[in-house]
């Protein structure tokens, strides 16, 4: 008590001075809430805003609260927005908040952006607005082209970063490598990876051949290995390397070229991209191999079989490593007996459909548990998964913070004992204390969630599909996970008794979104009703159309045209999706007409 | 009269497998192992998937949960390259009778009538109306009611703008006539 008054006497300049040793966001937000003083000193020398839903807070309101900001990270759609659950123009729009930064925040520098859809024209603003801009790291983001990019390259003075990751890029040409002045020598970082058509090569060499303090370069697929090879020779201190086409015929001179350039490269740590990767250029990379800490070889089908293992043995201070499937149980038996200190690993599928021979099954993953006892990220695409082997991996792998496994069938069950995999997942969550994350899948009953709503304590974020039996799976979760922060459900049948189980619990999480499960109107309504304070908001791409070929009794037909109320109607109807998040910003001002906010 | 209408659509489908045209990379198996015995539409709606083969794999849209992004690399890769008009998938709705909301599919994810069998099984497998014996109709670009399967899948994809699953009686009407 005394220490607190004693603060007060502090001019503001200590107060401010002090806080800027906190730089965890919570921390500064929890400051902000101990009076007023410090509410206003905090306000004003806040550099970082992370905005985790962008619908949770009007633009203008955070502008206003933050004109130091210079660096802000804002998530727009719903996760499963990925997986095209979410219907185009649902939102997400980068526009209002460029717009408000602009007006209110003029020392801006910094841009991070998750599934948000970016016009040309908020690009264009952007780098006008901002004198200082300098970094721009776009994920999963759409809406833009590379007339955008181009907006960028050419106006951002001391432009530092640019980092595009997987996303939807309306192709205009190659022009926009032409656009970086050639007084711009301040890039570090560069990828454009996810660019699907040409790039003007001589162009990215002149770039690089003027970026000294080039620390990450990641290329698209169309550039070839002999610019890559006359990049490298540019840049030994590269650390981070996306190749572009890793197709190399014999002995060329082109690869010839490459062997030596990566040589030089003693700084290089993280390897990606190796598309259509010869064996031979494989062969180019081994020296490098050893300093390996990342590696992504999941855009790489053709390294799979003993190419991959020869790679991979090489790699023994690995501590990321992304593949596909087609590496096999075999490859995944490599790898750990080659790389010890693997702390993530990531194994996607190659082939969306059906069961090839070569793909992972449960011995993978348990050999990977057991020669990698640092692992503490997974995700894990396979056909089928026992029980017994969760068990195993979860003893071994005691520091799992994130966990997510994908079985490709939905509902499948244990092949060894046709049981649920109730007990493997429940081992995972009584046996990793730190666990963040968590997505299971295969054949489960409420069971499951019973065990995660009484171990997963530390769980902020909890993905389910086609799973439970009962309302009373997810009300485990809701009452047993404390901090839990994201809720996304789809294809599993709980109704309106989950729904409105604790709604409270609503109001100390980010979001919940389900999909395809047994939630009426009459709910959602119950919802929004009791708790103001967030938006509940329901997709439905209903068309009159529909009111045809039902005949479960509801008849009239609805007409939606602006009509974001439903009042008329059965409030008994099935809910197609919903998403309900808690907001300071009330109702969406720009839903569009299938997005109705109850 | 229902059986029969499933049987020779059965066969049709088996028939069709054979002049399905396939692209893949050199060496991977893309031919789905066939199921021992014929599966009759009695069955289809009770079985789990699990029992039906090791090869059998439903698809809904969102699943297996993998980006766009990613989903489009590996098409390319399997298409040969070109990507074609392929962006975005050929989502369709997907009404059944007696279910209270409409699904959608992506046409593109399907290999041929059976995993579009198999995987409507599994989206609509939670509704109580799924007990009942079901056919699949599907809208064509005129707007008529097609029983599946009559054509060939490539050409059924193009043409299909919507799949409705009706109940088996009402289907009698739509069987095609020799």
């Amino acid at each position: 008590m005394k220490v607190q008054s004693a603060m007060f006497y502090f001019p503001e300049e200590v107060i401010e001075h002090i806080f800027s040793f906190l730089t965890h966001h919570p921390d500064r937000n929890t400051v902000s809430t101990v009076c007023k003083a410090w509410y206003k000193i905090e306000r004003l020398s806040r550099c970082e805003v992370f905005v985790g839903n962008c619908y949770a807070i009007r633009p203008d309101r955070a502008a206003a609260r933050f004109p130091g900001l210079r660096s802000l990270t804002l998530k727009g759609k719903p996760h499963f927005a990925d997986f095209d659950l979410v219907p185009p123009d649902w939102g997400g729009l980068a526009g209002p908040w460029i717009e408000a930064m602009a007006r209110s925040c003029p020392n801006l520098e910094e841009l991070r952006m998750k599934r948000m859809v970016v016009s040309d024209e908020s690009l264009e603003l952007l780098v006008h607005a901002f004198p200082n801009f300098k970094a721009l790291v776009l994920v999963s983001c759409e809406g833009f082209s590379t007339d955008g990019l181009a907006a960028v390259a050419r106006s951002c003075k001391s432009l530092r970063e640019l980092d595009l990751q997987e996303n939807e890029i309306e192709d205009r040409g190659p022009r926009w490598l032409n656009s970086f002045p050639d007084m711009c020598t301040s890039l570090v970082s560069l990828n454009f990876a996810c660019l699907k058509g040409e790039v003007n090569l001589k162009s990215l060499e002149r770039l690089v051949c003027r970026s000294p303090n080039l620390k990450c370069l990641r290329l698209n697929r169309a550039v070839p290995v002999e610019t890559l090879a006359k990049i490298m020779n540019q840049c030994p201190n590269l650390e981070d390397l996306g190749t572009g086409s890793l197709l190399a015929d014999q002995f060329s001179e082109a690869y010839v070229s490459l062997i030596s350039a990566l040589q030089k490269c003693k700084k290089l740590r993280s390897l990606s991209g190796f598309w259509d990767a010869s064996p031979l250029c494989l062969l180019a990379v081994y020296p490098i191999c050893a300093n390996l800490t990342g590696l992504n070889l999941s855009y790489a089908p053709t390294v799979q079989g003993q190419d991959f293992i020869n790679l991979i043995q090489h790699c023994v201070k690995l501590l990321r490593l992304w593949v596909l499937d087609s590496v096999g149980d075999k490859g995944l038996a490599v790898v750990a007996s080659a790389c010890k200190e693997l702390q993530e690993l990531r194994v996607f599928p190659s082939d969306l459909f059906a069961a090839g021979p070569a793909t992972v099954t449960e011995e993978g993953l348990v050999a990977i548990s057991t020669g990698c006892p640092k692992l503490n990220s997974l995700l894990y695409f396979c056909h089928s998964m026992t029980n017994s082997a969760l068990i195993t991996v979860s003893k071994n792998c005691p520091n799992f913070t994130r966990f997510r496994l994908c079985i490709l069938e939905p509902r499948k069950p244990d092949p060894a004992t046709n049981e649920p995999l109730d007990e493997g997942f429940g081992a995972v969550v009584k046996t990793c204390k730190n666990l963040r994350r968590f997505s299971i899948s295969g054949l489960l009953t409420d069971q499951v969630f019973y065990y995660i709503g009484k171990y997963a304590k530390a769980l902020e974020m909890l993905s389910i599909a086609f799973a439970g039996d009962t309302d009373q799976g997810m009300t485990y979760v809701l009452n047993g996970c404390k901090n839990l922060r994201k809720l996304e459900i789809r294809d599993c049948p709980f109704g309106d008794g989950a729904l409105l189980a604790d709604v409270t619990k609503y109001e100390t999480m980010r979001s919940l979104w389900m999909s395809s499960c047994d939630i009426s109107l009459r709910g959602c309504k119950a919802l929004a009703t009791k708790m103001p304070s967030l938006n509940v908001e329901i997709i439905n791409e209903w068309e009159a159309e529909m009111e045809e070929n039902l005949n479960n009794g509801v008849a009239e037909v609805i007409s939606n045209n602006n009509n974001k109320h439903i009042n008329n109607g059965n409030d008994e109807r099935k809910v197609e999706k919903l998403y309900v998040y808690r907001t300071v910003g009330g109702p969406r001002t720009d839903a569009p007409d299938f997005v109705w906010t109850l | 009269m229902e059986g029969q209408t499933q049987a020779r659509y059965d066969a049709e489908v088996d028939n069709l497998k054979d002049t399905e045209l396939r692209l893949g990379l050199p060496g991977s198996d893309e031919e789905p192992k066939k199921a021992p015995k014929k599966r009759g539409l009695e069955d289809s709606s009770v079985k789990a998937p699990a029992e039906t083969g090791p090869t059998a794999k439903a698809q809904v849209v969102g699943w297996p949960p993998v980006r766009s992004y990613r989903k489009n690399s590996i098409q390319m890769v399997k298409k040969g390259g070109d990507q074609n008009n392929e962006k975005g998938g050929m989502l369709v709705k997907v009404s059944m009778d007696g279910a209270p909301y409409l699904r959608k599919v992506d046409l593109n994810m399907y290999k041929g009538y059976r995993e579009l069998r198999e995987g409507l099984d599994v989206m609509f497998k939670c509704f109580p109306a799924a007990k009942d014996e079901f056919a699949v109709a599907y809208e064509d670009k005129d707007g008529d009611l097609m029983l599946v399967g009559d054509v060939p899948w490539e050409m059924f994809i193009t043409s299909c703008k919507k799949l409705r699953i009706m109940k088996g009686n009402e289907a009698i009407g739509l069987s095609s006539s020799p």
